[in-house]
């Protein structure tokens, strides 16, 4: 059995959805971090994400047959064609939310870019590999503001713990298996992100006991619908800004 | 490795194209050049390693490179993006590495296949103005992709440092 074209093409969108959301996500703190060094610290993680998500979007429209490109995915496409995690899309909120959001994001990536390395897809595995450097580097600095924060004063511990209980319903998400991850699967292309959870889960759990924060229940419902395309209002408010310009200026060259 | 007379052009040709970032050092000696091949009709096309994924100046450099060729020698020139192997900063050569001490950059403490150094649990490194080891890291990220920000405890310089990739 052969992955069809259309498969990679959609699995590889599918994963650039995310970084693709996360990067201009984090690229709105350009200009507003606490302090200089911390704001670059994001910006440079935003540009991280965002070439992993270019390097996922071509892979994804070559051997395109109806014309797509990079930039058509990523400029073209609206709120219900996305495909990523709801996690990405929500608002940046303060500081430590974003953190948060980041550190349970980045030990995921980090995780399913060390499967991806395994890749029966050459392109896949060759890209993960690079991905995976800087992704292991983003981990290490979320999980560093974690602690710091959690472990901190009154005040922040209180912020992070709640910043936690609020994102934790949309974690489960990023280990729901689609129709397209299990038959990326059964070609070894890539790996069930069922298959994830438990590594995340202790990394995580680990990190949150050193920030003495409580990890929440697993039980109790889940945010859902992302990969299916279904989305909080939030994305559509992102996308509006992000296409705007390609959308109104079709022809626009640098 | 057997470097024909032709190649040996080429080589030297890139030797001569600069990081448009770390203007001292060559993309040669940042190991970015993976190979060079002879077209078919004439010609050549190189292959380059990106440094990150997202750097902006790895189009720049492309085009840098076709620049330059099409300066210093004639024909066809073609540059091909190679992802796989990824690049690590253990391709910057020792002539590279003394470039960017020169030019006041901390180069790379310690190889990638140290998994201990890509965690960033070994860090001493060396002040490249006066050589002391007691420096500070002030910041994990720094004015470009490759680079994080330190401090010498000893001089009092601030200083970059070519992260470990």
């Amino acid at each position: 059995m052969k992955l069809d074209t259309c498969d990679l093409a959609a699995y590889a969108t599918m994963r650039a959805d995310d970084v693709l959301i996360l990067g201009q996500r984090l690229s709105a703190w350009c200009g507003h971090g606490p302090v200089l060094e911390q704001d670059i610290a994001l910006t440079n993680i935003a540009l991280d994400l965002i070439g992993q998500a270019r390097a996922y979007y071509q892979l994804a429209a070559h051997g395109s047959s109806d014309g797509q490109t990079e930039d058509t995915l990523a400029y073209l496409r609206d709120a219900h064609e996305f495909k990523n995690h709801l996690l990405v899309e929500l608002p940046n909120g303060h500081w430590g939310d974003t953190l948060m959001r980041q550190f349970l994001f980045d030990t995921y990536n980090f995780y399913l870019l060390e499967a991806l390395t395994k890749s029966s897809a050459p392109e896949l595995s060759g890209l993960a590999a690079k991905a995976i450097k800087e992704v292991s580097y983003h981990a290490q600095y979320s999980a560093e503001w974690v602690i710091r924060l959690g472990d901190g004063t009154e005040e922040s511990h209180s912020r992070m713990q709640s910043a936690l209980d609020i994102l934790w319903p949309y974690t489960d998400e990023l280990f729901e298996d689609t129709s397209l991850d299990v038959a990326v699967h059964a070609l070894q292309v890539g790996p069930l992100p069922s298959a994830l959870r438990a590594d995340w889960l202790a990394k995580v759990s680990e990190v949150l006991q050193m920030a003495t924060l409580t990890v929440p229940s697993l039980d109790g419902y889940h945010q859902r619908g992302g990969l299916h395309g279904k989305h909080t209002e939030h994305l559509g408010i992102l996308l509006a800004e992000m296409q705007f310009l390609p959308r109104a200026y079709p022809t626009a060259q640098w | 490795m057997v470097i024909n007379a032709t190649d040996k052009k080429v080589w030297d040709s890139l030797a001569r194209v600069m990081d448009p970032e770390i203007p001292v050092v060559s993309i040669v000696d940042l190991g970015m050049v993976r190979w060079i091949r002879s077209l078919e009709g004439g010609g050549h096309c190189v292959g380059l390693s990106p440094t990150y994924t997202g750097c902006p100046a790895t189009e720049h450099i492309a085009r840098l490179v076709k620049e330059q060729l099409l300066a210093d020698l004639c024909g066809p020139v073609a540059v091909e993006f190679v992802v796989s192997p990824p690049w690590t900063t253990d391709w910057i050569t020792a002539t590279g590495r003394q470039q960017l001490s020169d030019f006041g950059i901390a180069p790379p403490v310690g190889s990638v296949s140290d998994k201990r150094v890509l965690f960033g649990a070994v860090k001493e490194v060396p002040c490249p103005r006066c050589g002391n080891i007691h420096t500070r890291r002030v910041s994990a990220f720094g004015s470009t992709p490759c680079k994080a920000h330190y401090t010498c405890l000893s001089c009092l310089e601030p200083f970059d440092y070519f992260k470990c990739l």
